[in-house]
């Protein structure tokens, strides 16, 4: 059996910089982090992954269809969603209509229903209402309802984008850098959330993250990228220990020295 | 409570009078026109507003323009500008696409009437033509129908132009339609031409009403429709939709908006109240030519969505009001005015206006007046007259956070 989602060789460029060389990634279920320095070209394998960018090689599938050349709408539909590294809400609607924007494709409507306002319309419409609140109160976010997404504070604009993605019922959840700009405690609340995501909702998700603390506690797997190119994958710990990585990170020689340094103990 | 509905009833029967007694002055209507804005704003009973208002269109409005033609002229110009600035306010204000040649789908409609319900059509057909004019109203759909398809042909090879550029494709667009129409008399005669085709046939009026009041009605009633179908459109997936596209395209996309199939609906669904708007023009006018499509006539419409507020549909309608009145009436008062003052050699500031050279003519100023409005307007409110608010939804039980802002028509 294939794996939930899977990308084969995927390679993006951009005029003569490759921003991803061949990675090849696959992806189960859990928590899954992909890190490395900045430039290492993890948003733009995002991008290839949700239709944003078209790669100009490779293969990606989710549960089995090519995803390659799709709509990013048309993946959305497929079930797999994302968050964005630099919030991108729809500034000027309320927290609870972003949501509802998220579920855009679940509303089958047609004009009729909407000029006729038949029955349909305002079951549909009150239906995904109430959804919409609920996942507003799985975030914390229920009591802000009303507000303009601009209006609220960063940490809420963060989670509200996420009960937004959630809003299209993925089964995959890509998120960008989701604790960026959050203290200590609200990152530990977040990812308790996540945490509660997978094991409630079979979802799968795959962080972009900076945050070590973060990403070492929460995943399964990790993947280290770095100038486009995937140097290491495996388990939290063994990645921690992989010289490369810690050379992606530190430069040439901190390996070294880190070695001199544990020698010494 | 009660203080507030008569205050709204006594301003409404005080306008009514004042234009009654003096049915020639433009203030007395200007005060009546107001009274329907106080009326609006006023925070009365829902079921009073819309009384006293639909007493002020229906009833008034025609009694008045019994007595003064030219009232009714400019209420029925009015409401089809309206429903232009409503059409223009679903692409402009709702979905962000900014469309600098709105005007083509208006001229899409007035065409298609124009052409049948004239003897034009006997020169592409060869006889048979014009239509009866009861064929108005069925071509109330077909100028629908064409100008919506004009829309998608329009949005098709634009839809992956943004902002600034896909306003000057829009220009053009306008710019071609225009001169399509100056130069379609040959081979085949379809417009002809700059000269323009005339007469073009008016429905029937039942009953043997007076026509300027039917007219007035009738049009009162398709923008009337025309706001709802907004309203309706607006308060629904697809108008929540529009907006995000607005608010961040690629967060909508990737949110599983189809861009392709919403921007398309949005470009279709604006033609398609300026293609209606056309037939009724054409039919009011009786004679349409090119000119009367010119790019001006799209800045204008722009103007009224901008003036009245981006997005919201009550801006659309005062907008359109304003800019419509002002531009028939006010400025045109004013000049004549100052002309008056003028040709009676009145001394200013001990300068004597009879020596005003012909180039600083009162008549020239009304263009610079408007400009100098629009100016202020865009510095001091930027938003607009009544700017669009955000829907508060009732959550169930969830305490209300900010009272009275449910109500939005």
């Amino acid at each position: 059996m294939s794996a939930l989602f899977e990308a084969k060789g995927v390679t993006k460029r951009f005029g003569g910089l490759t921003a991803v060389n061949r990675v090849d990634f696959e992806l189960e279920s859990g928590i899954a982090s992909i890190i490395g320095p900045n430039g290492a070209g993890k948003t733009t394998l995002f991008n290839c992954f949700t239709g944003l960018y078209a790669p100009e090689e490779g293969a990606v599938t989710f549960q089995g269809h090519s995803l390659v050349g799709l709509r990013p709408d048309q993946i959305t539909a497929f079930g797999i969603c994302r968050t964005f590294q630099n919030i991108r809400l729809f500034a000027n609607m309320t927290a609870v209509e972003n949501v509802l924007i998220g579920m855009h494709g679940r509303a089958r409507l047609g004009l009729r229903d909407v000029l006729g306002r038949t029955h349909r319309f305002f079951e549909s419409e009150h239906r995904l209402a109430a959804h919409a609140v609920e996942l507003l109160d799985k975030v914390g976010l229920r009591s802000n309802a009303n507000e303009i997404a601009r209006n609220l504070p960063y940490g809420d604009q963060r989670r509200l984008e996420l009960a937004r993605a959630l809003a299209s019922e993925p089964r995959l959840l890509l998120l960008d850098e989701p604790t960026c700009g959050m203290t200590a405690n609200e990152a530990a609340t977040l990812m308790a959330l996540l945490g509660r995501l997978v094991s409630e909702l079979k979802l799968t998700i795959l962080l972009i993250e900076h945050n070590m603390r973060v990403v070492m506690g929460v995943s399964d797997r990790v993947t280290v990228l770095d100038h486009g190119e995937k140097i290491a994958e495996g388990k939290p710990q063994e990645v921690q220990a992989n010289p490369k990585v810690i050379e992606a990170y530190l430069g040439r020689g901190s390996w070294d020295r880190k070695r001199r340094a544990g020698a010494g103990d | 409570m009660i203080l507030r509905v008569a205050l709204t009833v006594g301003a409404l029967a005080l306008s009514g009078l004042a234009v009654w007694i003096f049915p020639r002055s433009i203030l007395a209507f200007l005060f009546f026109q107001g009274s329907l804005l106080f009326i609006y704003l006023a925070d009365v009973p829902r079921r009073v507003k819309w009384a006293l208002l639909a007493l002020a269109l229906l009833v008034m409005m025609p009694v008045i323009g019994y007595f003064n033609a030219y009232y009714l002229e400019v209420a029925t110009q009015v409401a089809i500008f309206a429903a232009l600035a409503l059409g223009l306010n679903i692409v402009v204000g709702l979905a962000g696409l900014l469309d600098l040649g709105y005007v083509a789908f208006f001229a899409v409609g007035s065409y298609c009437w124009a052409i049948f319900g004239s003897p034009q059509a006997n020169a592409i057909f060869g006889g048979g033509f014009p239509l009866p004019p009861v064929w108005f109203f069925a071509f109330l759909l077909v100028g629908l129908v064409v100008a919506a398809g004009t829309g998608v042909l329009l949005g098709l090879p634009v839809l992956r132009i943004r902002g600034d550029y896909l306003a000057v494709v829009t220009l053009g667009f306008g710019e071609v339609i225009r001169v399509m129409a100056n130069n379609l008399d040959k081979p085949i005669n379809f417009t002809n031409g700059p000269k323009g085709i005339t007469p073009i046939g008016r429905p029937p009026a039942p009953f043997g009403l007076p026509y300027g009041e039917y007219f007035y009605l009738l049009v009162l009633l398709i923008a009337a429709v025309v706001v709802l179908v907004n309203r309706r459109l607006e308060d629904s997936h697809i108008g929540r939709a529009w907006e995000a596209i607005r608010e961040d395209e690629l967060a909508a996309q990737a949110m599983g908006v189809p861009l392709v199939r919403t921007k398309l609906m949005a470009f279709a669904c604006g033609a398609s109240f300026a293609g209606i708007m056309g037939v009724v023009f054409s039919a009011k006018q009786v004679f349409i030519n090119p000119e009367s499509f010119t790019f001006l006539e799209s800045i204008g419409v722009l103007a009224m969505v901008i003036l009245g507020g981006m997005g919201s549909i009550p801006g659309a309608v005062l907008g359109a009001t304003v800019v419509t009145v002002l531009n028939l009436q006010v400025l045109k008062g004013l000049s004549l005015w100052l002309n008056e003052l003028k040709n009676a050699g009145t001394t200013v500031f001990g300068y004597n206006l009879a020596n005003l050279p012909t180039q600083l003519e009162p008549a020239k100023y009304e263009r610079m007046i408007f400009g100098v409005i629009l100016i202020l307007m865009m510095i001091f409110r930027p938003q607009g007259m009544l700017p669009a608010r955000r829907r508060q939804r009732e959550l169930g039980h969830l305490p209300p956070k900010a009272a009275g802002g449910t109500e939005a028509a």
